[in-house]
Parts: C-alpha cells; sequence; structure tokens
C-alpha cells in the first residue's frame, strides 16, 4: 500500500480506488448477463400453479416416475465414466513421465484429438462403426451404454491427461518412485499405493469436469423430452441441474483443500 | 531442450532397470501404455477413420469423392461459414469478457472470497449447455422471456427490433454462456501465479491454448443449438445430424463428408495457431 503524496488534494480519487471502481462495474455488468437468465428461469419454475408463485412445478418433477431413473442413471455413468478413464490414464500419464518419455508426443497428441474431432463426429462415428455385424453393439440398451461411457471416456481424455500429467509433476514422481523401490515395491504397488494416494487433488479437478460434463449430457434426452411436453418443469429442471452442479462442485472444492494441504505436507516431508 | 530429452530415458532406465530386470521387462514398458492405445483405437480413432471411410463410400457401395463435391454446395459452404463465424466470434468475446473478469478477481482489487466464487461459479457455467441452457435463454430472451417482457413494458419490442433468440446474434449471447467462464477457468490460473500446480497447468493449457479451445468449444456444440433452434439453424453440427438421421434431408453419405470437412476445419485453425504459436515463442527469446 504506498499512501498518495501529501500536498494531493483530497478531491482527486487515487488510482487505485478508481480501478477497483472500474473492476467492480465490469463485475457487475458480466455479472448480470450470468444471473439474468438464472433468475428468469427461476421466475418461470415458480409458476406451475395458476396465479399463484409456488414450488408445484418441482413437487410435480420429483413426482415424475422417470425423474428419479433417469437422474441416478446419469450419476452411475458419471462415476463409471470417471473410474475407467482413471483406470487407463493415471497408469499412461505415469509411464510418459517416467518409462517411456519418447511417447510423450504421440500420447499428447492423441489425447488432444477430442479437440479436433468435435463429440458429434464422434457420436457418428461409433454408432456406424459398431452398429453393423461382426462389431454389433448398439442394439440392446445395456450395450449402449457401454458405448457411451466409453464415448465419454474418450472425451474426458485431454482433461483428465493434463490434470493428471500436471499433478505428476507436482508430485515428482521418479523421487516417489525410486524411494518406492528402494522399499522393494513392484510397480502395481508404486501406482495404486504411492502415486494414486499423491495425485488426490489433481485427480478430483479431473474427476470433477467430467462428472459435470456427464451430469449435464446425459440428463439432457430427459430434459428434452420434458421441454416438448411439459411447460413449467423443465425450469424447475434446469434450477435443480444447476443446483446440483453447484453444490457438486462445492463439495469437491472442500474436500480438494483438505487433501491439497495433506499433499503439501507429503511433498515438504 | 533435446538433451534433457534424450537424456531422460536413459536416466529413466538406470533407475528403474536395476540389476534385478531380465530383459522381458522391455515388453513390460509398454504394457501400461498398451491400454490407453487399445481404447483410442477402438474408441476415438477407429471410428473417425470409418467415417472417413463412409464419407468416400457410393450409396451403392464403391469409392468415390460424390459426398464431397457436394460439399461446395451452398447449404453445407453457408453451414460452415455459420460455425466458423460463431465460433470466431464467442470466441474472441468470451475471450476478451473472461480475460476481463480473470483479471478483476486476480488483481482488481476486489475481496478475496470473489475469487472463490468466480471459480466455481464458473466451474458450473463452463458445464451448464445443452438443454438446461438453451432453456434458461428462452426463460429470458425467448418470445415470452422475462427481458422481452421487461423491455415490452418500457415500450420495446425486441423481436420487432431484428433481434431473435434463433438467430446468429441470440446462439451468440447464449454461447457467451458456456465460453466466457472456460476462459475464466483457463486464463485465471496464469494470472494468479499462486498455486504452483496450477500455474504450470495455465502454461500448458492455459494462456495459449484458450482461443484455440473456445473456437473448437462452440464449432462442436451441438446440443445447445439443436435444443434452441429444433436443429432448423444452418449450421455444421445440425446438417450432420440432419442428413445422417434426418427423415427430410436423407443423404447419410454428406452427412459423413461433412462431418470429415469439419474434422478438416478443425485441423485447419490448430495448424494455424501452432504456426503462431511457434512464431510468438521465437519473438520471446
Amino acid at each position: 500500500m504506498t499512501s498518495p503524496p501529501i500536498s494531493a488534494p483530497i478531491t482527486v480519487k487515487s488510482p487505485v480506488t478508481r480501478k477497483r471502481l472500474g473492476s467492480w462495474l465490469i463485475y457487475l455488468v458480466v455479472s448480470l448477463y450470468f444471473l439474468i437468465p438464472l433468475a428468469a428461469t427461476f421466475y418461470w419454475s415458480l409458476r406451475g400453479q395458476k396465479d399463484v408463485l409456488g414450488f408445484e412445478a418441482y413437487r410435480k418433477l420429483f413426482a415424475d416416475t422417470y425423474f428419479l431413473p433417469a437422474f441416478t442413471e446419469s450419476i452411475l455413468n458419471a462415476v463409471a465414466t470417471i473410474f475407467l478413464s482413471l483406470l487407463i490414464v493415471v497408469p499412461t500419464a505415469y509411464w510418459v513421465t517416467l518409462r517411456l518419455p519418447r511417447l510423450r508426443p504421440v500420447v499428447e497428441f492423441i489425447t488432444m484429438l477430442p479437440f479436433v474431432i468435435p463429440a458429434i463426429v464422434l457420436v457418428f462415428g461409433i454408432i456406424s462403426l459398431y452398429s453393423r455385424p461382426p462389431l454389433l453393439l448398439t442394439s440392446t440398451y445395456d450395450s449402449s451404454r457401454v458405448l457411451l461411457i466409453c464415448m465419454y471416456v474418450a472425451l474426458s481424455f485431454p482433461y483428465m491427461f493434463r490434470a493428471v500429467d500436471n499433478g505428476l509433476r507436482a508430485i515428482d514422481v521418479k523421487t516417489l518412485t525410486e524411494a518406492a523401490q528402494s522399499l522393494g515395491a513392484g510397480w502395481p504397488a508404486i501406482l495404486f499405493k504411492v502415486i494414486f494416494p499423491n495425485l488426490r487433488v489433481a485427480l478430483l479437478s479431473g474427476e470433477l469436469t467430467i462428472a459435470l460434463y456427464m451430469a449435464q449430457h446425459t440428463l439432457g434426452p430427459y430434459m428434452a423430452n420434458l421441454t416438448r411436453s411439459k411447460v413449467y418443469e423443465p425450469s424447475a429442471m434446469a434450477i435443480v441441474a444447476f443446483a446440483i452442479t453447484w453444490a457438486a462442485m462445492g463439495i469437491i472444492d472442500f474436500v480438494g483443500r483438505g487433501s491439497s494441504r495433506h499433499v503439501q505436507m507429503a511433498d515438504t516431508e | 531442450m533435446k538433451s534433457s530429452k534424450t537424456s531422460d530415458p536413459q536416466l529413466a532406465k538406470s533407475t528403474v532397470g536395476g540389476a534385478s530386470r531380465p530383459p522381458r521387462l522391455h515388453l513390460g514398458h509398454w504394457f501400461g501404455v498398451l491400454p490407453f492405445f487399445v481404447f483410442s483405437a477402438l474408441f476415438l480413432i477407429g471410428p473417425t477413420l470409418i467415417l472417413a471411410y463412409r464419407s468416400l463410400e457410393g450409396p451403392k457401395g464403391g469409392l468415390t469423392l460424390d459426398n464431397y463435391r457436394q460439399l461446395t454446395s451452398e447449404t453445407v459452404m453457408s453451414s460452415y461459414a455459420m460455425s466458423i463465424r460463431i465460433s470466431l466470434t464467442t470466441a474472441i468475446l468470451g475471450g476478451v469478457i473472461g480475460f476481463l473478469i480473470a483479471w478483476v478477481v486476480s488483481m482488481g482489487g476486489l475481496p478475496p472470497r470473489f475469487r472463490w466464487i468466480t471459480t466455481t461459479f464458473s466451474g458450473v457455467a463452463a458445464n451448464f449447455a445443452g438443454v438446461p441452457l438453451a432453456s434458461a435463454f428462452v426463460f429470458t430472451l425467448g418470445r415470452i422471456g422475462l427481458v422481452t417482457a421487461l423491455f415490452k413494458a418500457l415500450g420495446v419490442d425486441l423481436y420487432k427490433t431484428g433481434f431473435s433468440l434463433y438467430s446468429f446474434l441470440g446462439l451468440t449471447v447464449v454461447y457467451l454462456y458456456f465460453q466466457i467462464p472456460l476462459m475464466v477457468l483457463t486464463i485465471l490460473p496464469a494470472l494468479d501465479g499462486l498455486k504452483r500446480e496450477w500455474r504450470e497447468a495455465a502454461e500448458n493449457l492455459g494462456a495459449t491454448r484458450t482461443m484455440i479451445l473456445l473456437f473448437g468449444n462452440s464449432f462442436g456444440a451441438h446440443a445447445t443449438a439443436y435444443a434452441l433452434t429444433g436443429g432448423l439453424f444452418n449450421l455444421a453440427t445440425l446438417l450432420i445430424g440432419q442428413q445422417i438421421e434426418g427423415d427430410v434431408l436423407h443423404n447419410p453419405g454428406l452427412g459423413y463428408a461433412v462431418a470429415m470437412g469439419m474434422v478438416i476445419i478443425m485441423g485447419f485453425f490448430i495448424f494455424i495457431y501452432s504456426i503462431l504459436q511457434r512464431r510468438s515463442e521465437r519473438w520471446l527469446r
């Protein structure tokens, strides 16, 4: 904090306060752009009952027999995606960091492919690859669901690889691995007992991105149906979707902070 | 750079491949990355290649370039142009506004709590796409939307001034809802420089790659545009769906070609970007 020169007249605002004023103004205007659609949607969701503002639309939404199954399924899909993505990406990032650095450009290139190949292109590619024998997987509900999860895993690569890779850099894998090896640990033990636990924070941020992505997208078909058939429930659904992702984000951020402290301690030890 | 790259594998070998390692573990080296390559082949590269193949297939089988010839038609060209226009506009606007917000939050003198609120909100909003986002804007700026009604009460009929939520301008306004937060999320750590794990993330992905990230983000957007316009707007992603699955316009071969065209356009933009980046890196040195 630098104090203004004593000779300066008091009425002239210092550059610091003017800068702060500008900051508030920008923040306020942009906040309005983000909050008004939420407020409007919330207002509509309260109009489920004629002439009265109330939570009728929410009651109807939760009473809908299709809501809960669609909701649980999207959460299960998200969990399965995260699990599979971790299982594939963590060993790969670890190997590339420690054992096969020459492969890094290739792996990085592949993980960036989902940016080049738009998701809609991948969707039709997967459908056309797996909808004919010998690889017929779109015929049953469960096998299509597996395909869907695998597609999300592929789409998660850019985020997951980067999160894990940055995490690996932060924890100094080489030293950890050497330490574990000197204690006689084999590589599965190193991966699952040393690397995974130390990566927690990095993994959390990767997981979070995917979970939010999944939650928004797999609930989509249900919501699309809802907008076609109902008037007020879609607004309630949009609000619920927003609230849930917000809550999940808050919880994970809280947990992440706790373990980030833990990692830092482990780092300095 | 080069010397460290070549010395790295040797270092890794000498530390990992100690006295107890027989030569067969050379295969073990590849074992850790094998699932990744198999999975990528099955669900990333394979599907794209099969689509490339199908785009070269005529209606009665046999290889042909007919589908690609149709790409020069008015409809396809204008849909590509619209997709690129929207992506560039929202990437630039989202980039500028997002940067402003990130700057304001990190060094504009706002209370530190706003940083947390902003990142958390951005995390949610960056992923708030598709049906819920489209309906939120219909309730706001649609014909019956709250803001539209407010303007009407003030004597301004938005839809008579030429504005429509289902137009280029409307889609831009909607797309910015996930573009701005994505910019904030990727650029804030770079401005922040406080958390060291994040700074590296920012260096890698954030600062320099953000524009291309934002571009791709709206170039590939399908669900939001579909939910908003019912698939009737002339965008490349919507055209693919119409051609492959639609009842009225049904020409899967053309759909596959349009899809491959998108991959090529995206690749082209990334190529241009990487040239620019390399040049700017040279300047920075």
